[in-house]
């Protein structure tokens, strides 16, 4: 285009921007360790901020009196954030390179804003946990950590940065990264990477150090656009949630009735036995529509139209399972809840709950015990729950549930708590089991944190 | 699994993985179809813009081979671009579509609304949409808008709380948690809803090569007749363009946004195919607001404040 202001860019091709998929990850970090610019740093060497976002940048940060252009003006949006120059509310940020597009939840470091890591981390494939060299692990830390495993967070990425003040020294990332796996491993962190990093000279951010001789593995980026991202689901149970019964009474589809979600977990193939949750009817798939195109199979997280050989009565909010493979309804749920509304939840309240697409009463029955991610302290029947407390619930529900464990399915597992009264959304729910238990070691050898007595709150 | 070898997405290198564009379309059904279950009567915003098109498309895929359970509204403000207008009626006749029309022009000319000196009526079509949505009772509206349009709108979640006044208070939104979207509201208040917030422009565009979808032809490069205003290319037109101090002359130029003729901008191009539109877009160097929208420009939250009063 004539009217561009930079240098040139060598487009990608069409078939480069056609064979790419999609990576969401989320960004953890404390206020001053550099997560605003690794961020911008990213989106920058990757060539995804463009002209007129710089200048607008430019612009603010000259009026400000700055003397270099803020990147953190190009993730602050909101009025109060750059008046307080902090990060307020996730904000979900785009770029790509020839492998891969990227969704980046850019969340919020204060403590006081874990229900918008939460947030962040709930859809993420992966997340990236921010260190400062030169303070090591610290609380905030941990605390980043305990999300990214509550969440279970796939893949976890340790960024050790401002690298180049501690002179690029080998010892101190090898301690740092030492402790951070010892302590998520033991927390269920699938997958830890650790990369010596320095956001602000650009070292393993995009290109790799020429100051870190010593490090062998890839750059953040590299490591971003490499990360498998598909299932293995072979071992996943499979599920369609029914949002929605397609029936267009047409003289040309007079009888066409069809099942309408997003599959949310495994695959779904034509002729397979299926039950029905919570009726527990069965039928066979006769037909699968993948957005008006008929297949054989299809999967997670694929949108389709399951079409039934038995005309048997499936509505919104059921769940289709293949039959043997079906979870067990309930109507007593026990989950970990992250509370992220202001008002408090508290034993015998009334509440909405949201699981999949159906949306039932049910009641608070117990709070055995509360979690503070602030001291990772842990405090039995508290009564109640506050904002971003995280903590253990027993719920009642008025119908039956078909409840996957979240460790499962973090689709078919997790849950909203819904005020009936405003329809302010209260809490995050995981059902289940709250963090994995090491599979070698007793779970109560897991704190660093002498008065953490083990993670099963 | 034995089958797995045969089941691998297009362009993609492991079995089970979506390409990106498959994943956004999956995601973007998803949500129309949880309106379609969970709202009584919700609305599609439809300007015939490329964004407003392509929700139109995928509504139509979500809910194959039935009609849309959802009705258009498009906010007319008065100066729009013929071909614009002439694709909006024919689709909606095409897909046997029910159209609302909210009129700036109409509000105008009752008084109830006066013209800006600056001629723009963007910051105008607040009202009628809002006053709209009221008298309708839509109580779900969906908008095209997509996150990596402007840094406001990254801020917004993809189901968003409209009060009975349609304010956007930014501070006080839902959390999202995973695909479960909280619709509730109070009889009065609505909800917004975007199930293009994660597209790109560019996603945008290739999906449209793919699906072959028809868009308005001032989305490609041709010769018009255009002035220089604030470094923008505007279209000469009845709405008050150009100024006596203004020169016409015809120009290839083409649109990467559609909206109000007085503050949309053309840019040069001679990208006459989808393709030519996709190169051009990769390789520029400018956001498609930045270079084509002025409104935005008129302060560093210009975005934001008008989206709190209810603007989409």
């Amino acid at each position: 285009m004539s009217n561009s202001t930079a240098e040139p860019v060598k487009p990608l091709s069409t078939e480069q921007l056609s064979a790419t998929t999609l990576l969401r990850f989320a960004t953890a970090g404390s206020v001053d360790d550099g997560k605003s610019t690794l961020v911008g740093r990213l989106l920058h060497d990757s060539k995804s901020v463009l002209t007129d976002q710089l200048e607008a940048v430019e612009r603010a940060s000259a009026s400000r009196g700055a003397d270099a252009p803020d990147l953190a003006l190009l993730t602050d949006g909101l009025r109060a954030e750059r008046e307080q120059g902090i990060t307020i509310d996730v904000a979900y940020r785009y770029f790509a390179t020839a492998r891969r597009r990227f969704i980046l939840a850019d969340t919020p470091g204060h403590v006081q804003y874990t229900r918008n890591m939460v947030t962040g981390a709930s859809t993420a494939d992966l997340a990236v946990v921010l260190v400062d060299a030169r303070n090591g692990v610290i609380e905030q830390t941990r605390r980043h950590a305990a999300v990214a495993a509550l969440l279970r967070v796939p893949h976890v990425v340790l960024a050790v940065n401002k690298m180049d003040l501690v002179a690029y020294d080998e010892t101190v990332f090898a301690k740092i990264a030492e402790e951070f796996t010892a302590y998520a491993g033991e927390l269920g962190v699938p997958e830890i990477t650790a990369i010596p990093i320095s956001a602000l000279a650009g070292d393993n951010v995009v290109d790799p150090s020429s100051n870190m001789d010593w490090y062998g593995g890839p750059t953040v980026l590299e490591h971003l656009e490499t990360v498998p991202v598909s299932h293995d689901l072979a071992t996943c149970h499979a599920r369609l949630p029914v949002q929605y019964v397609i029936r267009p009474q047409t003289a040309e589809h007079p009888d066409y009735r069809g099942y309408a979600g997003q599959i949310a977990a495994g695959a779904f193939r034509v002729g397979e036995s299926v039950t029905v949750l919570p009726s527990g009817r069965t039928s066979k798939v006769a037909g699968i529509d993948l957005l008006g195109q008929p297949v054989d199979v299809a999967w997670t997280p694929q949108s389709v139209t399951l079409l039934l050989e038995d005309d048997i009565d499936i509505s919104r909010g059921d769940l289709i399972v293949p039959s043997g493979d079906a979870p067990a309804t309930t109507q007593d749920v026990e989950a970990t809840v992250c509370h992220v509304a202001d008002t408090a939840l508290s034993v015998g309240q009334r509440v909405l709950l949201k699981h999949t697409t159906r949306t039932v009463k049910a009641i608070v029955k117990e709070i055995p015990s509360r979690l503070t991610l602030d001291d990772l302290s842990q405090h039995p029947e508290p009564g109640r729950l506050v904002a971003n407390d995280i903590g253990r619930v027993k719920i009642r529900t008025a119908e039956p549930l078909a409840l996957d464990s979240y460790a499962d399915s973090r689709r078919t597992g997790s849950f909203l708590l819904i005020d009936p009264s405003d329809g302010t959304t209260l809490a995050a729910g995981m059902a289940g089991d709250a963090f994995a238990t090491p599979a070698d070691e007793p779970a109560a050898d897991a704190a660093t944190d002498g008065s953490d007595d083990g993670w099963d709150f | 699994m034995t089958t797995v070898a045969t089941v691998t997405d297009e362009g993609t290198d492991s079995p089970y993985a979506l390409s990106h564009l498959n994943a956004l379309e999956s995601e973007a059904v998803h949500i129309f179809r949880e309106v379609a279950g969970e709202f009584e009567n919700p609305v599609i915003l439809f300007s015939g813009g490329k964004d407003s098109i392509l929700m139109l498309h995928l509504a139509l895929k979500a809910f194959a081979p039935a009609a849309i359970p959802f009705s258009l509204l498009h906010v007319d403000t008065g100066h729009n671009f013929p071909e614009v207008l002439e694709y909006r009626d024919r689709v909606v006749a095409e897909h046997g579509l029910r159209l609302h029309v909210a009129s700036v022009q109409e509000y105008i000319d009752r008084g109830v609304l006066k013209e800006r000196p600056d001629g723009t009526r963007n910051p105008l079509q607040t009202l009628p949409l809002t006053e709209k949505i009221q008298s309708e009772r839509f109580d779900a509206v969906f908008g095209g808008g997509r996150r990596d349009e402007e840094k406001a709108r990254a801020k917004e979640r993809v189901f968003s709380l409209r009060d009975e006044f349609s304010q956007w208070d930014p501070r006080r939104q839902r959390p999202e948690l995973w695909q479960l979207y909280n619709g509730r509201h109070a009889p009065g208040e609505h909800v917004r809803v975007f199930p293009l917030s994660n597209w790109t422009e560019l996603d945008v565009w290739q999906y449209i090569a793919r699906e072959d979808i028809e868009l308005p032809g001032i989305y490609f490069a041709h010769e018009r007749e255009v002035f220089q205003r604030s470094g923008m290319w505007l279209t000469a037109g009845e709405w008050g363009g150009p100024k006596e101090s203004e020169t016409v002359e015809t120009r290839l130029v083409r649109y990467r946004t559609v909206g109000d003729m007085s503050c949309t901008g053309a840019v040069d191009s001679d990208a006459t195919t989808l393709d030519a539109v996709i190169t051009e877009i990769a390789a520029s160097r400018l956001t498609e607001r930045g270079a084509t929208r002025a409104d935005d420009k008129m302060s560093e939250a210009a975005m934001e404040d008008r989206k709190r009063e209810g603007y989409f």
